[in-house]
């Protein structure tokens, strides 16, 4: 089923009915496609080629120039239409610096008006998936990196939307931080059933995530590729090495021409 | 190592002390060009409970003062917050305000409000509302778009953002503003009180200069001090009380 369609998106910055068009970026380009319910969708692009800005127009931040936006075969043409439907995760965690981990999870259900007890709750049950176990009432600033992005991936989970959009998560972790993290991913996902828009710059992540890759060209944004990626479940930190794996990222590779 | 670092400013300022206390007794200064630190105490212990009097009288002009400067300047900081318009037109006007002299404002709050304690708490709000409105506005500013954004995409309303973002934001910003008036505060009671009044530590200063009462003036200025350092202290409590994520993460925590 069809969950998410976007139709002939395009975007452009800088420009002005006063200006003209003179000194116009354009950041998206007639951008076209479909999420399946489910599906784990992951969007990869050279830097500056419009992937933030296609989520921002999905979590309603900014306008489209032109196109549509589709949330189960309904329009959603004005931006107050688009807020509070998404489960959107910018690139840096903007966890609260003055509330626990625990009232910072918890926030888009006390945005919502629902009931902060029951949302605290249900917080601490998923603490310990979210390796957060113990620090429900740590400052923002004394946890690690990979904790904080834990943390804010917790809070986009217990909103409760449907589809998350996430900006690049592991984007400005080590390496290493960022490895675990992938596994973890791996491992959490198949127990929500959420629709996922992931941003990354990192083709590994991108394959070993993803059901699905989208690639973009430099800007202006275009889908070059959109790539299906059937390899097999339960994926691994091996998964990487193998020779289905590596076919795939040659030819992820090539579209991205790098 | 709390202590030690109280420890070492303390054995310094002693240090100071007897060597004043033993210069003065070496070199046989006039008590009234120099008095000795004994001296001053004993000045101190004489008049304790007329200094009571004047500081009571200080305190009830810096505290409306204070609450005055607190309600307008969080006030003003948060319409020129409201507007960008206004903010462009009023905040330079803010900066240049500050280039008068309030100290030559003082005698002409008199002529305009008589001797009551009307002119003092005037002159206590003009020394505190600037850097309470200046230091709320930039607070305001302050809030990090990528917050506002997270908000805005699980559709918050604007009171929200408000309430659970930009307030808190700002609440650093705001607190040093108030320290720095605490501070000022006391000094500019006694610049009002000295143009002309009844009662305070500013009258008391000049009627102890003008007597060359010099040790009773010395005391005089060791209470203000006292009292300024007492202001930033209690400020200095309530900030950390109302916030204390914010030195959690000063003292690098985890």
């Amino acid at each position: 089923m069809t969950l998410l369609a976007v139709d002939f998106l395009s975007k452009s910055f800088g420009g002005s009915p006063r200006r003209g068009p003179h000194g116009q970026v354009d950041a998206l380009v007639d951008l076209t496609f479909k999420v399946e319910a489910g599906e784990f969708l992951t969007i990869i692009g050279p830097s500056g080629c419009g992937k933030s800005t296609l989520l921002r127009l999905l979590a309603g931040l900014v306008q489209p120039d032109s196109g549509q936006i589709y949330l189960q075969g309904r329009p959603l043409p004005n931006a107050s239409d688009r807020q509070g439907r998404f489960g959107y995760m910018p690139q840096r965690d903007t966890l609260l610096p003055w509330r626990t981990v625990l009232d910072n999870v918890i926030l888009g259900v006390e945005l919502a008006g629902g009931s902060r007890y029951a949302a605290r709750e249900e917080a601490r049950r998923l603490l310990p998936l979210f390796g957060l176990d113990g620090f429900e009432n740590n400052w923002p600033s004394t946890l690690s990196g990979g904790m904080r992005q834990r943390a804010a991936l917790l809070r986009t989970f217990l909103a409760g939307y449907d589809i998350l959009l996430l900006d690049e998560p592991f984007g400005a972790l080590d390496a290493l931080t960022r490895r675990m993290l992938q596994q973890w991913l791996l491992g959490v996902r198949r127990r929500f059933s959420k629709t996922i828009l992931f941003i990354t710059h990192d083709v590994d992540e991108a394959l070993l995530l993803g059901d699905r890759m989208l690639v973009f060209s430099p800007r202006p944004g275009r889908i070059t590729a959109d790539l299906k990626i059937d390899l097999p479940h339960p994926r691994d930190e091996n998964t990487i090495l193998e020779p289905d794996f590596l076919t795939l990222k040659r030819n992820a590779l090539a579209h991205l021409k790098l | 190592m709390r202590n030690a670092r109280l420890l070492v400013p303390a054995i310094v300022l002693i240090s100071l002390a007897v060597c004043w206390e033993l210069a003065v007794l070496a070199m046989a200064v006039p008590k009234w060009i120099l008095p000795a630190p004994s001296a001053i105490w004993q000045a101190f212990w004489a008049t304790r409970a007329l200094m009571g009097v004047h500081v009571g009288q200080t305190m009830l002009e810096v505290a409306i003062g204070i609450g005055v400067a607190l309600m307008t300047g969080v006030a003003v900081a948060a319409i020129l917050d409201y507007s960008p318009m206004l903010r462009r037109a009023v905040y330079p006007l803010l900066v240049i305000s500050q280039t008068v002299p309030i100290l030559a404002l003082a005698p002409l709050l008199i002529i305009w409000f008589g001797f009551g304690i009307a002119p003092k708490v005037i002159v206590v709000t003009l020394f505190c509302f600037f850097p309470i409105a200046i230091n709320t506005s930039d607070g305001l500013t302050s809030t990090e778009p990528e917050m506002i954004d997270l908000f805005r995409s699980m559709g918050a309303t604007r009171p929200q953002i408000w309430l659970k973002v930009r307030l808190p934001a700002a609440a650093p910003y705001f607190f040093s503003g108030l320290k720095i008036a605490a501070t000022y505060s006391v000094a500019g009671a006694v610049v009002g009180e000295w143009v002309g009044a009844k009662q305070g530590l500013g009258i008391f200063l000049l009627r102890s200069s003008a007597a060359f009462k010099t040790a009773q003036v010395f005391s005089t200025i060791v209470i203000i001090s006292l009292l300024s350092i007492l202001l930033f202290l209690t400020v200095f409590a309530i900030e950390r009380g109302t916030m204390p994520w914010y030195f959690e993460e000063r003292s690098g925590g985890h």
